[in-house]
């Protein structure tokens, strides 16, 4: 990925060579190592990986809500709107949360606060960006809650969060991080892992149409590969804090390149070699320790290509056509001998 | 074919608490003693039926309902139940005053240890601590010494002693509180801090509070009565129920109604309160609920 590329004109976020640590007592934790991610304007980019990989820690690293300490930008950049996000003062930082970038959240269940109506915590969301009054303020949040689709929005303003089901309170989330005044970019933390599957395909539904109504770029953020064929434009594939794979949505399903997306490709049950099978195909081995990682590949411990190169140094990019990128020495060997 | 649907109207937390309160007899009874110590408070001056401060002398040490005076009079013959009705007003102000100086400094020393943690919360703590280590009374009556001996003094020492403990319940609520997705939800849609502490957390933490308030308006009456008791809080002739024992307890033994009813009406007070407050702890702890 070459320099400046954040000036372009379709960009909305741009994320250069970012290494993320967590400082801790037993040492550092390398949670996001080199990573490099650009946002066009009105595309979903899915991040996907399993638990720990560093998905959230990089969403995290976009509007700051990581703990510093012990968390530590090593090196790295971060271009929003062309404006360095990690130079810019804490102020200016809390002035883009939830006017130009706002997140919904994994558990509809815990991310509303209980204490208060769905509708005046809407509200509140306006009243801090905006200088407007708490009636104009419930106004728009009855149009907001129409907007994701709530019945009678009117009333339900009024309704505590323990007073929805689960999928309602996902929309009442959703209804807030809309209601900035100039969305950008929307980061969707795994926003439906908590919810069963008919109103995970509503939410999904929803927030397609929502990124076209509302013109915004949608960063998301999953471990279900359902939900990334669903949603996706582009998808990074994270593996214990490095881009392993990236890829339009097509070209991953299709042919994935990386041994890590093999793996998850051929682990998912809906794959069609599993019809009357006993037994799914799970990944050998486990994720290493992030605090003791080397140089090598991440994956080589459970790779089945693993080569003396691989436990060395981690591999540069190979370019398979123009919009599909995977990080393996397995596949430079292979390049190299077509 | 648009099905009919039924109206269900869900109670507010407020209602809810209400229904609950109800049920409780405890609670009820205590709410009642306080409701009437409240009115009568209030409505001091149309209940009484004399003076509180006027003195008979010809009248004095006369015994409960003789001469028109339903619970006798004092020592100087000023009329009792007047007294004790004026009492009601002092006592109710101290134990909301210095509740109220103890809740506001509580809550503003819990939530911000807590909430900022690292080495401010750990200055905050020691400081705590150190108070904690002084007994109760004492720290009260060193902290009126400094100030002079008056009603009003009394009010602050009592609730400038008592912030401790409402800081380190706040504290700790807010430190479980703190964790909860609703907080990083609500930063990441741009509260800031102050935001974040007092409109988000703060009202999520109020339950402790309530109970511990509440048993603390009763501890705050009981203690300026012994403040006053001691000379240390209300000055003569101020019609305070501890300020009456005092100045009364001579006569025990041949005018025990001057002596006896101040204690009684500070005794009813104080169980209004801690009914209450037990009665508040089972209803809005979930735990307790049956």
């Amino acid at each position: 990925m070459s320099e400046g590329k954040h000036t372009g004109d379709d960009v909305l976020v741009s994320i250069e060579n970012l290494n993320f640590n967590f400082n801790i007592q037993r040492g550092i934790v390398k949670a996001v190592r080199d990573l490099s991610v650009t946002i066009k304007k009105g595309e979903t980019l899915t991040l996907v990986g399993e638990s720990g990989c560093g998905k959230s820690v990089t969403a995290h690293a976009i509007n700051q809500l990581n703990p510093m300490p012990p968390g530590v930008v090593e090196s790295g950049k971060i271009y929003f709107r062309d404006k360095d996000l990690l130079t810019l003062p804490k102020s200016q930082i809390e002035a883009l949360r939830g006017t130009q970038i706002s997140m919904i959240f994994q558990e509809p269940m815990t991310a509303l606060n209980p204490v208060f109506t769905i509708g005046s915590q809407i509200a509140d969301v306006y009243r801090t960006h905006q200088r407007i009054s708490k009636k104009e303020a419930l106004a728009k949040a009855v149009e907001l809650l129409d907007l994701v689709k709530i019945p009678s929005p009117d009333e339900r303003i009024h309704n505590y969060p323990h007073q929805l089901s689960g999928g309602m309170r996902q929309r009442a989330m959703i209804a807030m991080a809309l209601a900035s005044p100039e969305p950008g970019l929307m980061i969707a933390d795994e926003p439906t892992t908590a919810l069963d599957v008919t109103i995970q395909a509503q939410i999904l539904d929803l927030l397609n149409d929502l990124k076209k109504t509302v013109g915004m770029s949608i960063l998301l953020i999953t471990h279900d590969m359902g939900v990334v064929s669903e949603m996706a434009d582009r998808v990074v594939v994270m593996y214990a804090g490095r881009k392993v794979e990236e890829a339009d949505v097509f070209s991953l399903f299709e042919e994935p390149k990386h041994p890590y997306t093999l793996g998850l490709l051929n682990s998912l049950p809906s794959n069609p070699k599993y019809r009357g099978a006993k037994r799914l195909e799970a990944i050998d081995g486990t994720v290493p320790d992030l605090l003791t990682i080397g140089e090598g590949c991440p994956f080589a411990n459970r790779c089945g290509f693993v080569k003396d190169k691989c436990l060395k140094e981690f591999p540069e990019e190979t370019k398979i056509s123009d919009d599909h990128f995977v990080w393996c020495h397995h596949l430079q060997q292979q390049e190299g001998r077509v | 074919m648009e099905q009919e649907l039924l109206e269900i109207k869900e109670p507010t937390p407020l209602q809810e608490t209400w229904y609950n309160l109800k049920k409780n007899k405890g609670a009820m009874t205590g709410l009642v003693i306080i409701v009437l110590f409240v009115l009568m408070a209030i409505f001091a001056p149309l209940l009484a039926p004399h003076d509180p401060v006027e003195q008979v002398i010809e009248l004095r040490k006369t015994p409960p309902f003789t001469g028109g005076y339903i619970l006798g009079t004092d020592d100087l013959g000023r009329d009792m139940l007047s007294r004790l009705i004026y009492g009601a007003r002092i006592s109710m102000s101290i134990g909301v005053v210095s509740v109220g100086i103890s809740l506001v400094l509580g809550l503003i020393i819990g939530v911000v240890s807590a909430y900022f943690g690292g080495i401010l919360d750990k200055i905050i703590m020691r400081i705590i601590d150190i108070m904690l280590a002084f007994p109760y009374i004492l720290l009260t009556i060193v902290i009126v010494a400094i100030l002079g001996p008056s009603l009003v003094n009394a009010m602050v020492a009592i609730g400038i002693s008592q912030v401790p403990r409402y800081a380190r319940l706040v504290r700790a609520s807010v430190l479980a509180e703190k964790e909860n997705d609703y907080v990083l939800a609500e930063r990441a849609l741009g509260a800031g801090n102050m935001e974040l502490m007092f409109k988000t957390i703060l009202p999520n933490c109020l339950s402790a509070t309530i109970v511990q308030s509440t048993l603390g308006v009763g501890e705050a009456i009981l203690s300026s009565a012994g403040l006053s008791f001691l000379g240390l809080g209300a000055q003569p002739p101020t019609p305070e129920w501890g300020l009456m024992i005092a100045s009364s307890k001579e006569f025990i033994t041949n005018a025990w109604w001057i002596v006896t009813l101040p204690g009684i009406a500070i005794l009813l007070a104080v169980l209004g309160f801690n009914l209450l407050g037990d009665g508040l702890r089972d209803i809005l702890d979930p735990k307790m609920r049956s």
